[in-house]
């Protein structure tokens, strides 16, 4: 009622208008000390204590990572029971399904000057039985000087580039078949020290020698209880002598970056050492390989990329003068067996995390007075495709041509799929 | 010939090996990323020799671990890295083969940037069914210039501490920068102040820093959740919510999916904007300050445009 009076609205608006410019130029000097605020407030000096940071202490993260890995495998071939087509023990075992690998890795800072790491397998045989089996478990030193570092315990030997792999970074369901000649079914690897020196040139070098035992399951071309398989003739048991009893692991490496997107590796091998097939006997693998990888300066989760790797190895097997395991009256003659073999892969990372591959392998051996099927001619052709749904897991459709002097060809299509639980240690490159 | 070859060759060895000598006198700085790279250049100046191992138009989650980065990591005064899981996957096996104990964690020759800034999203629980969630919050925190500031005078300290000689000039270029950013930060609040509340969407959870200085809205983000890739049925959602919301400006870096965030703006008719947030990403933002910059005006350029 009372604003129907003009003065009094008049004074009104005068006070209105009063407490309105009030009001603009308190809410301008809020705006001016938001904006120091903002800018000084929160920028705490450096060594000053942190803000209250609320991250939990990761329970996997406590002294050691904690990771879990399986790898299932389902498919068939046009042969009935797949073990002489597939000879890895990490490789699918039978028609229908195989959990041919599970690990359980650990690792951590075991001090300032060692770091630990192990990887224990968890199995099922064709049988469907479970099998354990200590894969690695290692020492890597931190601080020495001079570029050196030794690895100490039971490791995957590093002879070539995938034999160092675990199965879960293959980019193929199996191993290579000059994998399998060469290092048998669960690649080469022994208890024994490793000494690398980082070598000082401009681009990267690498050069490690292995000094390791021998004799076991997992040294296949030396002083391995399947031996006989490549030699025929029964195992002779010897004791270590000396120095030349042990196996014997050099290798150097070289990478270069071709240009900014392209990256060259390359390296040599050798693994020399006794065998059993006499109480002098001794055996040499010498090995070259390769891996050449693009990928675009715009990656998205790593892809594109166009990758090649290859690996060819060629090994001398002394045999010594030795009774023949099917005929014990027969003695096999002293001689030098010689395999080579070769694989090549292409892989094509299309899209993101989706890859497709191609690998070709070639193997062969000189005939011999004791004739094996593992040493004959064979030539296997594996077309495969990968989806990754994210980097903890995938699934992977492999397509097998394989063809064997003497046994024709065979089909095998397998399918494969692999998560993986906590912590999970980055690859090397 | 041969051996001309392994005389060429042992000669760039003995070069390598006694051309440290040479260079001693700048401190080499190894920066994981761009961005660290840059600010080490400020407070450095000409006493450092930095390189940074990512490429800036690259994921810095999905960086190679290629042997080149051993040898320089080997060679390292400095190693600066994020820290906040962002290069989990390729550095730790790059330093364990570099064999370089001054760039050990705990040494003076190492700078954890995330240190001392406060981190977003930090997760309450450690679940991959929420996709790649890091562990320690969000890595992606240099695009907030008051981190920024964190992170320089980290630097400045660890440097003083690697090169005690020169540690007075550290500190000097870290006033000078934090001038610098002061006066930046005000410009850039000016320029974005008018959209205080304007709303953004983008491909992965990468700006909720810059989001929260300047007051700006992220209503979803491409990805359904981090670095799970965008589905046509959370695409539908998204462009939903822009329409309701009124959102049409669309934030990508170099690495993501440009076809898909094009396909939700046309459907919005919003628009995408390629932001780097890495210095050299683009020819014209070489530094840290050239990338802010960049960032800012097309963002507000893109907000003015939109009223």
């Amino acid at each position: 009622m009372l604003c129907n009076s003009p003065m009094i609205g008049q004074q009104q608006d005068t006070a209105a208008s009063k407490q309105q410019r009030a009001l603009d130029s308190l809410a301008a000097r809020v705006a001016a000390l938001q904006t120091r605020l903002d800018s000084i407030a929160s920028a705490a000096p450096a060594g000053a204590a942190a803000p209250a940071q609320t991250a939990p202490v990761r329970a996997s993260g406590a002294y050691m990572n904690v990771g879990f890995d399986a790898l299932t495998v389902g498919g068939w071939s046009s042969l009935r029971d797949v073990r002489p087509i597939l000879l890895g023990d990490h490789d699918p075992k039978v028609r229908g399904f195989t959990i041919p690998n599970t690990e359980l890795t650990l690792d951590g800072a075991v001090d300032p000057y060692f770091k630990g790491f192990s990887n224990i397998v968890f199995k099922l045989d064709e049988n469907g039985e479970t099998g354990v089996e200590l894969e690695e478990a290692y020492v890597l030193t931190t601080s020495l000087p001079a570029n050196l570092q030794f690895k100490i315990g039971q490791f995957f030997t590093e002879f070539g580039r995938q034999n160092s792999q675990h199965p879960h970074a293959w980019a193929f369901v199996d191993q290579p078949v000059v994998l399998s000649r060469m290092f048998g079914p669960d690649g080469l690897r022994s208890q024994g020290v490793r000494l690398s020196w980082l070598v000082p040139t401009p681009f990267y070098t690498e050069a490690m020698v292995t000094v390791a035992n021998s004799t076991n399951g997992t040294t296949f071309s030396f002083r391995s209880g399947e031996s006989s398989g490549i030699h025929g003739g029964v195992p002779v048991e010897r004791s270590v002598a000396g120095f030349r009893d042990l196996l014997i692991v050099p290798r150097v490496s070289s990478s270069f970056d071709l240009t900014e997107t392209q990256t060259l590796l390359v390296g040599a091998s050798g693994a020399l050492g006794p065998n059993n097939s006499g109480p002098d006997a001794q055996t040499r693998i010498f090995g070259v390989d390769g891996y050449w990888k693009w990928k675009s300066a715009t990656a998205a989760a790593g892809f594109p990329f166009l990758s090649f790797q290859a690996e060819a190895m060629t090994r001398q097997y002394e045999a010594d003068a030795r009774p023949a395991v099917a005929d014990p009256t027969v003695v096999l003659p002293v001689q030098t067996i010689a395999d080579r073999g070769a694989y090549g892969q292409i892989l094509w990372g299309i899209r993101p995390r989706i890859v497709a591959g191609l690998r070709a392998d070639v193997a062969n051996g000189d005939d011999a007075p004791f004739a094996t099927p593992f040493r004959g001619e064979r030539v296997r052709l594996s077309p495969n495709f990968t989806w990754y749904p994210t980097e903890f897991s995938k699934f992977r459709l492999q397509y097998n041509y394989d063809n064997r002097k003497g046994f024709g060809s065979d089909h095998s299509l397998w399918a494969q799929f692999e998560f993986i639980l906590g912590a999970h240690a980055a690859h090397r490159f | 010939m041969n051996s001309r070859v392994v005389l060429h060759f042992a000669g760039i060895a003995f070069v390598a090996a006694t051309g440290m000598g040479a260079t001693a006198a700048k401190i080499r700085v190894v920066a994981t990323t761009p961005d660290l790279a840059s600010v080490a250049r400020e407070i450095g100046g000409d006493k450092v020799d930095v390189t940074a191992l990512a490429k800036p138009t690259e994921d810095a989650h999905f960086v190679d671990a290629k042997p080149s980065h051993i040898v320089t990591l080997n060679r390292a005064d400095v190693l600066i890295e994020g820290g906040a899981e962002l290069e989990l996957g390729w550095l730790p096996p790059l330093l364990e083969n570099s064999r370089n104990a001054k760039i050990a964690a705990g040494a003076p020759g190492r700078i954890v940037a995330s240190q001392g800034v406060k981190m977003l999203e930090i997760p309450i629980t450690f679940d991959r069914s929420k996709g790649d969630v890091h562990a320690l919050g969000n890595p992606h925190f240099l695009i907030d210039p008051v981190n920024v500031k964190i992170i320089a005078s980290n630097i400045a300290e660890h440097f003083a501490q690697v090169d005690p000689g020169s540690a007075s000039l550290y500190r000097a270029n870290l006033a000078k920068f934090n001038a610098r950013v002061d006066a930046r930060l005000a410009q850039w609040q000016q320029q974005l102040s008018p959209y205080r509340g304007a709303k953004i969407v983008t491909y992965h959870k990468d700006f909720p820093y810059l989001a929260e200085r300047f007051k700006l809205d992220i209503v979803d983000n491409l990805e359904p959740k981090p670095g799970i890739a965008p589905s046509p049925a959370h695409i539908a959602k998204v462009i939903g919510e822009m329409k309701s919301a009124n959102a049409r400006v669309i934030l990508i870096q170099p690495y993501q999916n440009r076809k898909t965030a094009e396909t939700v703006a046309r459907q919005t008719n919003g628009v995408v904007l390629e932001i780097p947030q890495q210095p050299g990403a683009r020819k014209d933002s070489g530094t840290y300050f050239e990338m802010m910059d960049y960032m800012v005006t097309t963002l507000a350029n893109a907000f003015r445009d939109q009223k």
